[in-house]
């Protein structure tokens, strides 16, 4: 079995960051880059998985400048096997549907009978890349992991929802986004970081990997970026000041707001 | 080590690695470890699993066959996290291996490097004695020959960093008089060799530091490292690397007092804004943060020259002495900018303070940087 672990570079996340005030696009060119934190539970899994012999390859797979192979070359470092990131002047400005169809077309390419994410990129925070990758490729999707195992032609996938967890089977090929609570990702050793230079790291053409860049890109964008606002600044608190319903009020304000 | 720029990407990433990890798993807990008194070996043997344990042991040898550059990124990221748990880092890197690395036999390296390199196996270096410190040809300790080409070794070591869990030493004893009577060993621990109770100290609360009893611990003829009499040469040569360390572990102690200083002065309020628009604090931590820059610049340039080959006695002396005093100087200055909190327990500024002062204390006093610096320059003149 093989298994494609989508990544992405994003900015450092202790990083000021930076719109672009003319494209509405995050700025990209400046400020340290990093392999997106939720990334590495994807990665780490899979490589669990490959060490547990439930598959015999890791392919990490991504989208973006041809630059980010610095950052995700982190991926490499903890375990993975190789490294396909599709980098294509045609997919600049590309919309959350046309990166699905993009990463899609790169998963298969790549023989993925398993395609894993990490809940959320911590620049978009869109957290829908993989019920989109999902629907591309036509393959059962499942959010949240909290668990995965695989056996044989199926996986079993324990999912957190609000009021629980919900145990899941479904067959291969599937698509599964995975929590923080899954795993503990390892640190790379100084032997993984050497040998990650020697890996495969194929930056592709979107024609490479069979995507058609019209469909992607700004051009295939459906969505259009129309202006962009700081949100105002959040009023001050509410003091309530204690004369024997306090708690009350308190409980009333959590209450209300549904938080308790 | 933040841009520097002696760096290339291979070092960049090791810095990452070093820096994730110190920040996950070892920052969080330096606060209560230090107050506590806890030396965290479980934590530096895990760092073995990472290629940390033996960064420039090569890879024949189970090491990560890296240079004495990463060593240094490596060091700063880590004492920037905790100054205690840096030591053990350099101590196992440096002033166990450095000796077996480039003064022992082919079967030395082979029995010892790779257990070391893994951590499997954490090592000491029993150089200094009581009455042996700045004048390590005063040692006193004696191995006696037995009849079998073995040895006897009997005598006290002071301060002796890692001893307190180490499992294997690095040995200096006299096998004859003078300062080419001196012979280095490396030996597991065993009968005959007591390990003290850890000193208390100032500061440094993450490491162990002990007092050592040869009492007759005998040792086989192949505990020898390097030739009979050239054990000072191994002390000195291995201690010109060390120094080197000691001064990326300074600049790991000032860094985390520049960075404290600044995050308190912005955050900190005081006549009606932050103290932070105050040049009383702002000259401070300027001075500081270009010194900082100069001390690093120093201690790469150390460093690159060890891994071309080419001479560092003085370099390493060099940034030895002026990271030392810029870790000292950064420390008391974040604590004054920090005021009763910086003197306070509740913040690190404190311990920062304590740790610093080592740094112009081990692996040479800067009066001994300052000796080897002069000597440099003025040649035989100096020696009078």
């Amino acid at each position: 079995m093989k298994i494609a672990v989508c990544v992405k570079e994003v900015p450092d996340t202790t990083a000021e960051k930076r719109i672009d005030p003319s494209t509405f696009r995050l700025d990209r060119t400046s400020g340290d880059k990093m392999l997106n934190e939720f990334d590495k539970y994807a990665i780490e899994e899979a490589i669990r998985l490959k060490e547990a012999g439930a598959a015999d390859e890791v392919v990490l797979v991504s989208m973006g400048p041809a630059k980010a192979v610095d950052s995700l070359r982190t991926g490499l470092a903890m375990g993975a096997d190789r490294l396909v990131l599709v980098s294509d002047d045609a997919l600049a400005g590309s919309d959350y549907a046309g990166t699905a169809r993009v990463l899609a077309k790169a998963a298969e390419s790549a023989g993925a009978d398993l395609v894993l994410f990490g809940s959320e990129a911590t620049d978009a925070r869109g957290g829908v890349m993989a019920a989109a990758v999902g629907e591309v490729l036509g393959r059962v999707w499942i959010t949240s992991a909290n668990s995965l195992a695989v056996d044989g032609g199926s996986i079993t996938v324990e999912r957190q929802t609000d009021d629980g967890v919900d145990t899941v089977q479904a067959p291969l090929p599937a698509v599964v986004s995975v929590t923080k609570a899954i795993n503990e990702p390892r640190y790379p050793s100084l032997k993984g970081i050497m040998g990650a230079k020697k890996k495969p790291q194929e930056v592709k053409s979107a024609a490479d990997v069979g995507a058609d860049a019209a469909q992607a890109g700004e051009a295939g964008a459906k969505t259009k970026v129309v202006g962009i606002e700081t949100p105002p600044a959040r009023a001050t608190g509410t003091k309530i000041k204690d004369a024997g319903d306090g708690a009350q009020k308190i409980l009333d304000f959590l209450i209300e707001r549904k938080l308790i | 080590m933040t841009g520097a720029p002696a760096l290339t990407g291979t070092h960049r990433e090791i810095q990452a690695l070093a820096r994730e990890f110190a920040e996950g798993e070892i920052a969080p807990h330096a606060g209560d470890w230090n107050r506590d008194h806890h030396v965290p070996v479980d934590l530096v043997r895990r760092m073995g699993a990472l290629g940390l344990l033996g960064i420039t042991v090569p890879e024949a040898y189970g090491g990560a066959g890296l240079d004495y550059t990463a060593l240094c990124v490596v060091m700063e990221e880590i004492a920037r996290a905790d100054a205690g748990v840096s030591v053990a880092v350099a101590v196992q890197n440096g002033l166990a291996q450095q000796p077996i690395l480039h003064h022992g036999s082919e079967a030395q390296k082979a029995e010892w490097l790779p257990l070391l390199a893994a951590g499997e196996l954490l090592g000491a270096y029993a150089l200094t004695e009581p009455d042996a410190g700045s004048d390590a040809a005063a040692l006193r300790t004696r191995a006696e020959a037995e009849g079998d080409g073995g040895w006897r070794i009997s005598g006290a070591k002071m301060w002796i960093t890692n001893g307190g869990f180490a499992d294997v030493f690095v040995v200096f004893a006299r096998t004859g008089a003078g300062s080419r009577g001196i012979s280095a060993f490396v030996t597991r621990t065993g009968p005959g060799l007591v390990v003290g109770k850890d000193i208390p100290k100032l500061g440094l609360h993450t490491s162990s530091t002990v007092e050592l009893t040869f009492d007759g611990m005998r040792v086989g003829p192949e505990a020898m490292l390097g030739a009979p009499g050239e054990g000072l040469r191994v002390a000195l040569a291995t201690l010109d690397g060390g120094r080197i360390t000691i001064a990326a572990q300074a600049c790991g102690i000032a860094r985390a007092a520049l960075e404290l200083a600044v995050e308190y002065a912005g955050q900190r309020t005081a006549f009606g804004g932050p103290i932070a628009r105050f040049q009383g604090v702002q000259f401070p931590i300027a001075d500081v943060a270009a010194r900082l820059d100069a001390a690093r610049l120093l201690t790469l340039h150390a460093a690159a020259l060890r891994d071309a080959g080419r001479p560092h006695t003085v370099e390493g002396a060099k940034a030895k002495l002026v990271a030392s005093r810029v870790a000292v100087d950064a420390a008391d200055m974040c604590v004054q900018v920090l005021g009763g909190y910086g003197y306070s327990a509740e913040f690190p500024a404190e311990r920062l303070y304590r740790d610093a002062k080592i740094t112009e204390i081990y692996e040479g006093t800067s009066e001994i940087q300052r000796v080897v610096i002069a000597r440099g320059l003025l040649g035989d003149a100096a020696r009078g």
